[in-house]
């Protein structure tokens, strides 16, 4: 009996998975993607976002540390949300995120070294990243942990390809190098191309940013 | 003193928190728009940070720093990881105190600041200050000196601002770059405009 039982129950998987693209799983983790990006859309935690977008690596490296952080954050917060008391919850929620901050940063320090020095302060300021604690208030407070779990991968990811894509821009343009590699033929350079020094500093990011959310917006209409 | 002055200008100006560090951005978009609150929001911050950054200093220089603890026989203990849990709850605690020390003693301060100080502790602006002193070895004087300055020069921006989008409403901008969009190319451009600064020297 208990075979048959769940054999129905991978039949049924099966049948949900045919159609993942309409599972309100899929549905929490895709939507920050792109239709509600964290960055462009509620605006949140532009704060480190640009600093770090100098290059490539060290964007993929600040993205990946902000998913970790926000997932699991979400899905501890998730679990504690029927035990912690409404007054004191912003506490309990900074708690959990510096303890998780933490965590990142000495698993930086341990195994990229070079890296967490480049991001300098960067990390241990995603404590204080809107998107960590908004997504915290307003969706692992009310929601299951599976779901939270999953609307922190979908922000963490939103937030990351906005970092990549500035990066990328930055990177190209100011030193003509991806991930450290020169891309653009030395014979460009003898023909009189020269990277733009500009992209490098901190005002070149901000305009980016401007330029890809008028973008984004005239491409994404409602 | 002299190194005082330096480290005062160009948290101000070169080194702006805001325009060169990029840290404040969320209060700084979303209150910019209102000139009264940017000013309440700009004298908040400066407080804040003049009380936070030798706060933090002094705490992290006899309880977390590596050795700091001799004074109290322990002479290996390296505490330093937790510098980001303890800033961040010292932030939030002296918020706290200065908001009801503000209330009891100046209700009509209170009035205009009030508001904005539970804002102020998630501010990255306030963090950032307290992580950056740690990581450039600052001294006890020159911490305090770094905080107020980059207090000011988070309110010169946030100020200016402000005024630019007075102007930038009366402005035809193109359609979907309205609002965020160029909010951020304008203060690329006024980031630009502070870089200038880093060719005066002391």
């Amino acid at each position: 009996m208990r075979l048959c039982g769940l054999f129905v129950s991978n039949g049924s998987k099966r049948v949900r998975k045919m159609k993942i693209t309409h599972t309100q799983h899929f549905k929490v983790f895709s939507e920050p993607l792109l239709k509600s990006n964290p960055v462009f859309f509620q605006m949140l935690g532009i704060c480190s976002a640009l600093a770090v977008t100098v290059q490539l690596k060290t964007a993929i490296v600040m993205g990946l540390s902000l998913t970790f952080v926000l997932a699991f954050s979400n899905l501890i917060i998730s679990l504690l949300r029927n035990v912690i008391p409404r007054n004191i919850r912003m506490i309990v929620e900074l708690s959990v995120i510096a303890t998780l901050v933490i965590l990142a940063d000495e698993v930086l320090r341990a195994f990229l070294y070079d890296i967490s020095k480049q991001l300098s302060v960067f990390v241990g300021l995603i404590i204080t990243n809107c998107i960590v604690m908004g997504r915290a208030e307003t969706f692992a407070l009310g929601n299951p942990p599976g779901l939270s779990f999953l609307d922190g991968l979908g922000n963490g990811a939103g937030y990351g390809s906005v970092l990549v894509a500035v990066a990328f821009i930055r990177e190209l343009l100011g030193s003509g190098k991806l991930f450290g590699f020169s891309v653009i033929p030395q014979s460009f350079y003898n023909a009189g191309y020269e990277d733009m020094g500009f992209m490098l500093l901190a005002p070149a990011a901000f305009i980016i940013i401007g330029l890809l959310v008028w973008l984004q917006k005239s491409i994404i209409k409602e | 003193m002299e190194n005082l002055l330096s480290i005062f200008l160009n948290s101000v100006f070169v080194g702006n928190i805001l325009l060169a560090y990029f840290l404040g951005m969320c209060s700084f978009v979303a209150i910019s728009k209102n000139m009264e609150t940017s000013i309440g929001l700009g004298f908040a911050v400066i407080f804040v940070l003049t009380i936070t950054a030798p706060a933090n200093w002094l705490i992290y220089n006899y309880l977390l720093a590596p050795g700091a603890l001799s004074w109290a026989g322990l002479p290996e203990v390296d505490l330093s990881f937790l510098k980001f849990i303890t800033f961040i709850a010292v932030i939030a605690a002296m918020v706290q105190a200065v908001e009801m020390v503000i209330d009891r003693f100046s209700p009509a301060l209170y009035s205009s600041l009030g508001v904005f100080l539970p804002l102020i502790a998630v501010n990255c602006a306030i963090l950032g200050t307290s992580l950056f002193m740690v990581e450039r070895n600052y001294s006890f004087l020159e911490s305090m000196v770094f905080g107020v300055g980059s207090g000011v020069g988070w309110m010169l921006a946030i100020v200016s601002m402000a005024a630019i989008r007075i102007k930038l409403k009366y402005a035809m901008v193109p359609k979907g770059l309205e609002g965020f969009g160029i909010t951020m190319i304008v203060t690329g451009l006024m980031a630009m405009g502070f870089m200038l600064f880093s060719g005066i020297t002391l």
